[in-house]
């Protein structure tokens, strides 16, 4: 799957190479008080539908994404020349205003037999002006040339061939701006989950180079080269051990609401990779305002017996109000749920 | 001349606020959800949002996140919007806004929690109803009315009805008042946790499994909580089985209990109509489960109980559910009282004369009967640890302040 999305890639670069198109992102778009209409007013993209990004555009990959129904998620990272992000050991980095973090989620199905077509479904911009966060979605319409605006959320129903070659149908959910908010409130502020240097600590593949992602943010001059940036174990890599494993699974997919401050912080119930405290990792806590989602269970997390815990059984329930992440989610992740369930089981 | 400036200032601001104040009217259409979410998002401050009467059907969640602004119905029980078959989103709408004002609509069946507000000041429920119509089952969500960690929370004549934890539940919240309203048929009526400054008064709650429940837990962001004022409620018949899912808090609430407190403390309950309730008309208890929270006191302190009118209580326990009946009902040997405090103090004043004052102070309550436990005669055999001398437990009361909203 990843070895296909990196060929798509470079499929898409050396289109763009082919078409010498000349542009650029338009600033003053990118900070005008309203968002436009449409999100090629922006510049970021030289082909839109191919999704190749512009001069000072970089794709990135993050080491561990948040799942969101097995969409495919296009990074991009947009920051104007001469500025720099600051580095912070524990948060994403402090980005410069100007700056935008681009996602496109999309169902590529990109498997040889594919008998789906690749569907774009939205593009979410993080966009830094006056020193905040503003966030907005564009969702990309049927002949696939173009995205507009969206404020209510949007519902696409759809089909996508999954890795095993089946096809599922997915009542996909764009976010309206408020639930965009529910994720990436800090405290007052809105802010990126993603982008930590030590979730971007891997290499990627560019062009016709693999290198290092922070590298090659320090070789663009965005970020400071000097400092030793610590590492996010991949939660995919069964070498790794499985507490780390769990932890950085539960960091990126709950860890953002589920940490002081979060939108989640009312539960007690900490999964920011940095919280050491058991009973506010779960471990033997009693829910607080669970409801009926506990399903009669004692205990958030308890040792050895994931069947009688209420985090595997809110990750694996589809029913609004028991599921797990709140919104976000149609499907469930099986993988995630089988590595916290092995997690669980060994403690 | 500056004073002309000002003057002239003020009639600009509120020029300018009038003329942006506007009402945007919404009936009911094919897709109800994206005509009101599009309307509460693109809302202004002080802009009003109108339902008119009518069944709205919603698939997702609704949410404001824009200050100073109202959703209103046309009347309590005129605006329906139902969530029957709900999709997505973990509540019927979430508050994430400052200054806004909720009225006249009822929020039916959401598939989660019927309203919550979280982290706002300044948010007030008025004529409000949540319910889940299907009657009393441990599917319905959790919370009818769920502000939490939120600041001068007003709740006035508003109605929950079938909430599978608490109808009205305050939670880590600070300056509260909820009045006029009634709670029925939930596992709690009105729950007030881990607050401070709340004042509960001239509600009715009855049908519910346990009527008002005031309570401190470890763990949270915000604990200790205390300054409640119960007082003027009705609080009668909460006879209904508990249908609390298990593992929540509430699922230890007996079938019958009036008004339940636990490890809060400067609690005045007073002036109540409390009656009706099989069980006990009112419990003081301590927080029993293990706690990694240093920080946490499971003890109540200074509940003060005066001038209220019971009724007959204890009449049919629920044995069966939690231990607090069971308890009770041993220790009464089938004689129960209106008011129980379990006893229970921090072993560091066992043996200090001085606790049970600073624990629980009775005023007048007609013919009122009491009992509570001896920790030093509970630990040693051969001595009946029972006490029940209402007397013994009768001091000054020291009214609490009263709960002053402030508002911007």
């Amino acid at each position: 799957m990843k070895i296909n999305k990196e060929l798509f890639f470079c499929f898409l670069c050396l289109l763009s190479v082919q078409s010498q198109i000349i542009a650029s992102v338009d600033d003053s778009v990118v900070l005008a008080s309203k968002m436009p209409k449409k999100l090629s007013d922006f510049g970021f993209f030289s082909n839109m539908q191919l999704q190749v990004p512009q001069e000072g555009v970089l794709p990135y990959d993050l080491i561990n994404p948040l799942f969101t129904d097995y969409a495919d998620k296009l990074r991009f990272v947009y920051i104007p020349e001469g500025k720099s992000a600051k580095y912070h050991e524990d948060l994403v980095f402090d980005f410069p205003d100007g700056s935008a973090l681009i996602k496109t989620f999309a169902y590529l199905n990109d498997a040889a037999d594919s008998e789906l077509e690749k569907q774009l479904l939205e593009t979410r911009l993080l966009i830094k002006k006056g020193g905040a966060w503003r966030n907005i979605s564009y969702v990309w319409n049927k002949e696939q040339s173009e995205a507009f605006l969206n404020i209510a959320g949007k519902t696409i129903n759809t089909s996508f061939v999954a890795e095993s070659g089946d096809i599922k149908k997915v009542r996909y959910r764009v976010p309206n701006i408020n639930q965009c908010k529910e994720c990436h409130q800090s405290g007052n502020e809105i802010k990126p989950i993603g982008p930590k240097a030590r979730n971007l600590n891997q290499n990627y593949k560019y062009e016709n180079i693999s290198m290092n992602q922070l590298d090659r943010w320090s070789d663009e001059g965005w970020i400071d080269s000097e400092i030793n940036y610590k590492t996010m174990p991949d939660w995919s890599n069964a070498s790794i051990d499985l507490d780390s494993r769990a932890r950085a699974y539960l960091d990126i997919n709950c860890g953002h609401c589920h940490i002081p401050g979060g939108s989640a912080d009312t539960t007690g119930l900490y999964l920011n990779f940095t919280e050491e405290r058991r009973e506010h990792i779960g471990i033997y806590k009693k829910p607080v305002a669970a409801g009926r989602a506990s399903n009669n269970f004692k205990f958030s997390i308890k040792p050895g017996a994931p069947e009688e815990s209420i985090m595997p059984f809110r990750m694996q329930s589809r029913d609004p109000g028991i599921m797990m992440p709140e919104s976000g989610r149609f499907l469930n992740h099986d993988e995630g749920v089988a590595l916290i369930n092995k997690w669980i089981k060994s403690m | 001349m500056k004073y002309l400036k000002q003057v002239s200032l003020c009639f600009f601001l509120l020029n300018s606020s009038l003329l942006s104040a506007d009402i945007i009217e919404i009936s009911p259409s094919a897709d109800p959800y994206s005509e009101i979410q599009e309307a509460l998002i693109l809302a202004s401050i002080g802009d009003t949002i109108k339902l008119s009467d009518g069944y709205y059907e919603l698939e997702d969640s609704l949410s404001i996140d824009v200050d100073g602004i109202s959703l209103i119905g046309s009347s309590i029980n005129g605006t329906i919007l139902s969530f029957i078959n709900q999709q997505s989103g973990a509540q019927g709408l979430l508050v994430t806004s400052n200054d806004v004002t909720l009225k006249k609509f009822t929020i039916q069946n959401a598939k989660g929690d019927a309203i919550k507000a979280k982290g706002v000041d300044n948010i007030k429920f008025i004529n409000v109803k949540t319910e889940w119509t299907g009657g009393p089952s441990s599917l319905n969500g959790a919370y009818g009315l769920y502000p939490v960690e939120s600041t001068n929370v007003l709740i006035d004549g508003c109605v929950a009805i079938g909430a599978s934890d608490a109808g009205i539940y305050v939670g880590q919240s600070k300056n509260i008042i909820v009045k006029n309203s009634t709670a029925e048929f939930n596992v709690a009526g009105i729950e007030i946790e881990n607050s401070y400054y709340a004042d509960v008064y001239n509600n009715t709650a009855t049908n519910n499994t346990g009527g008002i429940l005031v309570f401190d837990l470890p763990s949270l962001p915000q604990q200790g909580g205390h300054h409640v004022r119960v007082f003027d409620n009705n609080v009668v018949n909460n006879n209904t089985d508990n249908f609390a899912p298990e593992g929540n808090i509430v699922g230890e609430v007996p079938r019958g209990t009036g008004v339940l407190v636990q490890a809060n403390s400067d609690v005045e309950i007073f002036n109540n109509n409390i009656g009706g309730n099989e069980t006990i008309n009112i419990a003081v208890v301590t927080y029993s489960y293990e706690t990694d929270d240093e920080q946490y006191n499971p003890h109540p302190s200074r509940i003060q109980i005066h001038n209220n009118k019971f009724g007959i209580s204890g009449h049919n326990p629920d044995l069966e559910t939690g231990e607090l009946a069971k308890i009770l009902y041993e220790l009464s040997e089938g004689d129960m009282p209106d008011i129980f405090w379990d006893g229970v103090v921090p072993i560091s004043k066992i043996l200090s004369s001085k606790v049970k004052k600073e624990t629980i102070i009775l005023g007048n309550n007609g013919d009122a009967t009491f009992l509570s436990i001896s920790p030093i005669k509970y630990m040693l055999p051969f001595l009946n640890p029972v006490i029940r001398d209402y007397d013994w437990f009768v001091g000054d009361i020291s009214p609490l302040e009263r709960v002053v909203l402030s508002e911007n």
